[in-house]
Parts: C-alpha cells; structure tokens; sequence
C-alpha cells in the first residue's frame, strides 16, 4: 500500500525563475525506506517540506496515508509524519533533553504522567536517557539527533522523514544515528524517507529515489543506481568505495563484474578469484 | 621567509581562575613545517578548535611558548601588534560563509587585505584574482553574498582567507555540510593552493580518506593532549588504537585488512584506492587478468 | 566577559539552590521592598543578618558574591557621590561653591550604598542558584493568575525560554564571528570611536543573518512538531513546593516583619 503518493507536484520559489519542484510524481511504500538524492540546489529539501505542508504546493497532490493534504488536514498529516532537519541546533527548543522530547506532547496537550512515561520510554529507545537533564550546549551533533528522533517517536508517527540529518555531523555521530533509526523502524514498523548525499546512508534505503533540478530523474534500487559509477557524483552521491576499488583493477586489466558488489561481495568476489588458480 | 609554527609545552585554560577554568590544552609539544599539509585529527570536543586559534594567536598559551616565523607569543604577550600575524596565518573556520556581511562578494573578498594598509583599487583587484582562484565565476563579484548558494558563499570566505595572501592556511573542516561534489572540489583547490603556491597548509578534518590522499603529517587531539604524531602511515597502521580512540581508517586500508583476512597479503597497508589495487593485482591468478 | 560573575549559575545541591524558583522569587521581591522600611541601625542589621544567612545557605563563598559586585563598583561610587554633595542638612563638614558636605548628605549617601549592596546581593543570590529556565518557569507560574484576563502567559514564558534556551548558541556564534574577523585583520577596541563603529559592523549583521535564518528554521521545525497555538498546550515541568521553601518563608516573614515593626512600632 502506498503511505506517501505524490502526484504532479509543482513549486516555484517567488524571487526565482524556475520551478524548484517541477511536475514530480512517486509513490512509496508502507514500511520501505526510501532515500531521496539529488545535488545542492535540487530541490529535495523543498519536496520534503511541501511533503507536511510546512509550503503550500502551487499545484498537484499530496497523499499521505490516505488523507489529502489540505489546509485542513495539515495538521492531521502532521500526527502521521515526524521530521528531523539538518542543523542539530535549530530544531532543539527545550531547555533540557527531556523538555525537548516533551515539546511535541505539550504541543497535544498530552497529560503529565503520560509525558512523563513517554519521555522517559523515547530517550531509552535512542540511547539518550540517561542524558535527560542535560542542556543542548553540552550535547554532540549527533547526540542532539538523537534527542530529536526521541520527540518524534514520542508522538507514534507512521513516517520519519530525514532532511539531510546526518549531514553535520561527525563519522561517529553520523553512524549512532543510522543505527538508531535502523533500529526504530523496525521496532515501529516505520516508513523511512531519508533526503541525503551520503553513501551509506542512501545504501541502507530499499530504493533511491533521483531528483534533479526539481525534475524527477529515476528511481531504482541502490544497487541498480551504485553501478552508475561516476554519474553518482552528479546525484550528490559519492561513488561507493566498491565501485572505486573495481574503476582501479579495471584499469589494470583486470576483468571485473559487471553488477554492482558491496564491500561484503567485492571482498568475498577477490577472494574467491585469489584461489581460482 | 618561510614561516614555521612551533608550540613547547604549551597548556590553555578556559576562563583561568574562575570557578568555571577548563583545561583545554595539556603540554603541547609540535612543528608545522614550511610547505608542509598537516591534519589534525580528534574526536570533537578534543581541542582541535583550541589548538589552532594559537596557529595565529587569537589565543595566548596560559603557559608554554608559541612560536610563528620569527615571533615568539606567550601568556605575556601584549594584544597589540598581534596583527601581522594574523596576514602570514590565514583561517578559514567551520562554516566560514557565517562571516560573510559585505553588501557585494568582491567587497567582501577585499575586505581582509584593506585592514592591511593595501588600498581599495589594489584589494579589488586581488579579490578578483582569489574569486578566480576559488572557481567563482565572474558575474557573481557584484551580487550580494547572501543571494549565493552554501557551496558559493563558502568559496567567498575561502577567497577573502586568500586575499591575505597568507603563508599559512589553517582550515576547520572545510568540507562539513557540503555534497560530495562540493567537497572534492574544496579539497582540490586545497592542494592546488599548496602545489602551486608553496602554501603550508594545516587541515582540521574527520575524513579519514582525506588525511591518507592528502596530508604528510598527522596530529590526533584527545582530550586536550597530544596523543600521537606521525606520517599518514604510521598514524594508520595500529587499528586497533585508533579503535580505542573511537577514530577510524582510511576506506582503503579498512578494505585491506578485511582482505588481509581473506588469504591477501600487503606488504605496507595501502592508504588510498590506487595502493590498493596496485599490490592486489600480483596477487590475482595470471587468467584474472586480460591483456588488451 | 569572562570575567563578569554577575547574573550567573553555579551549579550546587544547597539548601537555596533546592528552593522553589517561585519562593525563591516572592522571597528575593519580599527583600527587597522591605529594604526601604530599614532606616536605622537594628534594622539593618536584621536585613544583613537575613542576607548573611542566606548567602551561607547558598553554600557559595561571599568573595564570590563580593566579585560579582565588582562590576557595579563605578556605579555605586557614582551614587554616593550624588547623595554626599546634593544631601543637604544637618551639620556642614566641608563646602566649596554648591558642592556641601553635610551630615544628612553622608547619611543619606551611607543608607544608599547599604541598600544598594543589600539588593544587588540578594538578586545575586537568586540568579547564582537558580537556572534562567527555572527563574522563567517560576515567572511563568506566579503570573499565571493573568491567564483570565487572556494575558498571553504562556507564550510569553515559552519565548522567554527560547530566548534563554539560545543564549548560549548566540554567544558562541558572535565568538566565533569576532574570531573570523580578527583573522582577516579587524582590531577590536582600537583607534577612536569612528573606527570602533567600524569594526561592529561586520560582527553585527552575520550575527543578524544568522539569527534571522536560524528564527526561520526554529519556527518552521516548531510547526512541524505541532505547535500551533501557544496557549492550549500542558506543560511538562512542573515546579514542586518543598519543606525548605515553607521553611524559609517562615524565616523570611519573621525577620522581615521584625524590621517593619521595629521601623513603626519602637
């Protein structure tokens, strides 16, 4: 069943002369992840906030879990979708990790004791706990993440759209994050939309969604897009560390496969060709 | 006139003799040496951000000396007459587009060498040559900075670092936010910079692809001390204590020893892609690979 | 700015930083209008008593307070000035022109000064020990009466905590651009006033694009997690009223009415 269905969409910035978004159509699926790519400037994090309404669409149709976009379910949407952006800082409103959690529950007029036991259930789900009366000054990027995936879980929706959130952050930070939210989709039965330039974490999606100058490119699964080799750059994605090593023995005449092998499979592929004597 | 940095023993506290002191910087041994490209590699929050704001003295050493070119700077050093340093250091900092305020970009540009004396026609002029430089295309010198893409604006900072014309280049993850294009791209400049113009250059970076391609010196911060300093190589052959420092490996040298354990043997582990390939080929059968 | 103590938290389990924010705030607003009922010797003293006992039950040495008091040091000498040569009766020590000194003048002066260390200690004491967050909090709660008069309270309180919530960002980012701009050449409080113009400006507007751009993201991040009337929403901190707060409110109403009665009734 498709729990995000987008249908001709257009949208025009008003100081620009082009379409940000222009006449993009794709359906995801409940439960999948998906990763959109593009390069800066493609309009991936403009399809992403017209996705909860946070912009209104100039013309097409958004639906999300069988409920039309409309001014008028805007905020029904929004029960259904959680969002975390890229700057870690400027999503953090609480004073403390746990007033953080609980921002979108006042906002609900959630009770106390059930903030309280959600709060607490949240930061146990990403790890953070046991930071729960910490300020944001003394939080990691990536730490500050995870205390914004915590309030999104708090409010139980059915899809976690991800707006370059890894995108500031360190290696590590970048890596706890991927984990966690590996870890909560299947815990939740999410549906995952993650809008990214990195590799590893457009690998952990089912399929690939390509947008590019606000049109819509392909979609394909990541290991139909990895082997696109080089062209990946112009997607804002690297080229897969895999595909580099293969580049490199193909031009030292060495017959490679020709479908594309993650880490796991290149090695194993080496391997096996090391004995084939 | 080649201008070489040189810390000894040199300790940095935070808000000395308050309550609130930190010690951020603990016996500071180290040399960056002219036309060299040296990385600094730390977890955050491990006084890589401190260490370099001595590289041009925006801060003085609680204790220990800091030495740049001919000038020597400790706790004593008076504020004044700090500025030419600042000219022979240049620095760009993390997300550098946030000092941009000028109404046009060449403005902006030439804003750095008119707090040296240099004169407005001549600033200009500089300026247009360092927006060259960054790869900023001509028909945006006259625009508002902030009208231009993050990519952009970046490269504007980056040129009004440049139109200092300065020995040293220290950058605080230059590359942090941008997408994969926009990164290479930063990092080719980077090594142009140093090729072309001799410029010494010191890299803050979490990449560790980009310490194996590019640095010759390595320094890893960990809370406040220097752990460790080295070549590439020697930094990244003992995996086992970058792991303990939660620090991790090139792509191609993790690759290596996961291939080292599947029957591979490397004589010196490979740093980047090309070593990579070059010492698995022998290894591959003599059917493996064709000619012509 | 490192140096400034005044107005600051220092983390701490004392009896004052367990307090109530709300106590501590009724207490700290019972002070100091009570300070201007003191006007004789007994009465201050019984105000110093109150304050140094409080300052000991804060657990924070005086040479901290005493250090944060600094800061006001010109002002204060500024006012007793005022008061020792406009103060005029009683006998005249010293004259020349208009300027007197009289009796009444150094009187008066020395009441000033008293009250002005004795308010400003007992605002320290309340800002040492309390978090921003919290004196916000107790605000919040004390004005919550204002709600039926549909007074924005809450509102109100959740900007102000936004605000205190970014100070901390805010500070390290106009750091951060001072150190960028001191690295392309700018001098700080150098050269004459034209010149010290100058060198604000290009620390004030990336500090405006900056915070403006960040306004936008807060608020478009804000939206998207559901806040949409600030009023309607419950609240997760809640403020607990404990022994001590009952405790010393009754020392406080005590001592304080001691110097009101020994002000009209002695």
């Amino acid at each position: 069943m498709a729990i995000i269905r987008v249908e001709n969409l257009n949208y025009q910035y008003s100081n620009s002369d082009t379409k940000a978004i222009d006449d993009v159509s794709f359906e995801i699926q409940a439960g999948d992840w998906v990763a959109i790519v593009g390069h800066n400037g493609s309009g991936k994090s403009t399809l992403a906030k017209l996705l909860i309404g946070l912009m209104a669409a100039d013309s097409g149709k958004i639906t999300i879990d069988g409920q039309v976009l409309t001014p008028d379910t805007v905020w029904q949407i929004r029960e259904k979708v959680g969002m975390v952006f890229q700057n870690p800082d400027n999503q953090f409103v609480g004073a403390t990790v746990a007033d953080d959690v609980a921002f979108g529950m006042e906002n609900r007029s959630v009770d106390r004791p059930t903030m309280a036991t959600k709060v607490e259930q949240a930061l146990k789900q990403v790890g953070m706990y046991d930071y729960k009366d910490r300020e944001p000054a003394n939080l990691s990027g990536g730490q500050k993440q995870r205390v914004a995936l915590a309030g999104i879980i708090a409010i139980a929706p059915k899809i976690l759209i991800l707006d370059e959130a890894t995108s500031m952050l360190d290696p590590r930070g970048r890596q706890e994050i991927l984990a966690v939210i590996q870890q909560l989709k299947a815990d939740l039965n999410l549906t995952v939309l993650s809008i990214t330039h990195d590799i590893d974490e457009a690998s952990n999606a089912d399929r690939i969604v390509v947008i590019d100058d606000g049109h819509f490119v392909e979609e394909a699964t990541p290991s139909e897009l990895f082997t696109h080799g080089r062209q990946l750059v112009d997607m804002g994605l690297d080229v897969p560390l895999p595909e580099k090593l293969k580049d490199a023995l193909q031009a030292r005449h060495v017959t490679v496969p020709r479908s594309y092998l993650d880490e796991r499979g290149l090695v194993d592929w080496l391997r096996t060709s090391r004995l084939n004597k | 006139m080649a201008t070489d940095i040189t810390f000894e023993q040199v300790n940095y506290w935070y808000q000395a003799g308050t309550p609130f002191a930190v010690h951020a910087l603990k016996d500071i041994n180290l040399k960056i040496k002219p036309g060299s490209f040296t990385a600094v590699i730390g977890q955050t929050g491990s006084g890589k951000s401190t260490l370099i704001q001595h590289f041009n003295a925006l801060l003085k050493p609680t204790s220990g000396t800091v030495t740049i070119g001919d000038r020597v700077i400790t706790n004593a050093t008076k504020n004044k007459h700090l500025k030419p340093l600042r000219k022979k250091v240049g620095m760009v900092f993390q997300f550098p587009e946030n000092q941009l305020f000028e109404e046009t970009v060449i403005k902006d540009i030439a804003f750095g060498p008119q707090n040296f004396g240099v004169s407005e026609a001549d600033a200009q002029a500089l300026a247009k040559r360092m927006a060259g430089e960054v790869g900023l295309d001509e028909s945006l010198l006259s625009r508002s900075p902030f009208d231009l893409s993050g990519g952009q604006m970046r490269r504007v900072a980056i040129a009004g670092v440049l139109a200092l014309e300065p020995e040293v280049l220290v950058l605080d993850e230059p590359t942090a936010g941008l997408d994969p294009r926009g990164r290479s791209e930063i990092m080719q400049l980077v090594t142009r910079l140093r090729e072309e113009q001799g410029l010494t250059i010191v890299l803050i970076t979490h990449q560790m692809d980009d310490v194996a391609n590019y640095a010759d010196h390595v320094i890893v911060m960990g809370h406040g001390k220097l752990l460790k300093q080295g070549s590439p190589r020697a930094i990244f052959s003992d995996p086992a204590w970058l792991e303990d420092h939660e620090l991790g490996l090139p792509s191609a040298t993790k690759l290596a020893y996961e291939l080292q354990q599947g029957g591979f043997h490397f004589d010196q582990m490979p740093l980047k892609i090309a070593e990579l390939a070059d010492q698995i080929v022998p290894q591959l059968p003599k059917g493996a690979i064709t000619h012509e | 700015m490192n140096k400034v103590m005044f107005g600051r938290f220092i983390p701490g389990h004392s009896w004052v930083h367990r307090m109530d924010p709300r106590a501590k705030l009724v207490l700290s607003f019972l002070y100091i209008a009570v300070v201007f009922f003191a006007n004789d010797f007994w009465t201050y003293l019984i105000m110093t008593l109150l304050l140094l006992a409080s300052v000991v039950a804060s657990a924070i040495p005086l040479g901290v307070y005493i250090r944060g008091l600094l800061p006001l040091f010109w002002l204060m000498i500024f006012t007793v000035l005022i008061q020792v040569f406009f103060g005029v009766g009683g006998h005249v020590y010293w004259q020349w022109g208009w300027l007197v000194v009289s009796q009444d003048g150094l009187n008066s002066a020395g009441l000033i000064l008293m009250r002005f260390v004795l308010i400003i200690l007992v605002s320290t004491i309340l800002t040492f020990t309390t978090e921003p967050l919290e004196i916000a909090d107790g605000i919040e709660s004390l004005l919550s009466p204002l709600k039926k008069l549909h007074f924005p309270v809450a509102t109100l309180a959740l900007m102000l905590s936004l605000a205190l919530r970014f100070v901390p960002t805010l500070m390290d980012e106009a750091e951060k651009i001072m150190n960028a701009q001191r690295s392309r050449g700018v001098d700080f409080g150098e050269g004459g006033l034209r010149q010290r113009v100058r060198t604000i400006v290009p620390i004030l507007i990336p500090l405006f694009v900056n915070a403006f751009n960040r306004a936008i993201e807060i608020s478009t991040a804000m939206e998207a997690r559901g806040y949409q009337d600030g009023e309607n929403r419950t609240k997760y901190r809640q403020l607990k009223w404990h022994r001590v707060d009952t405790a010393s409110l009754v020392i406080y109403v005590i001592s304080l009415s001691a110097v009101i009665g020994l002000r009209y009734f002695s």
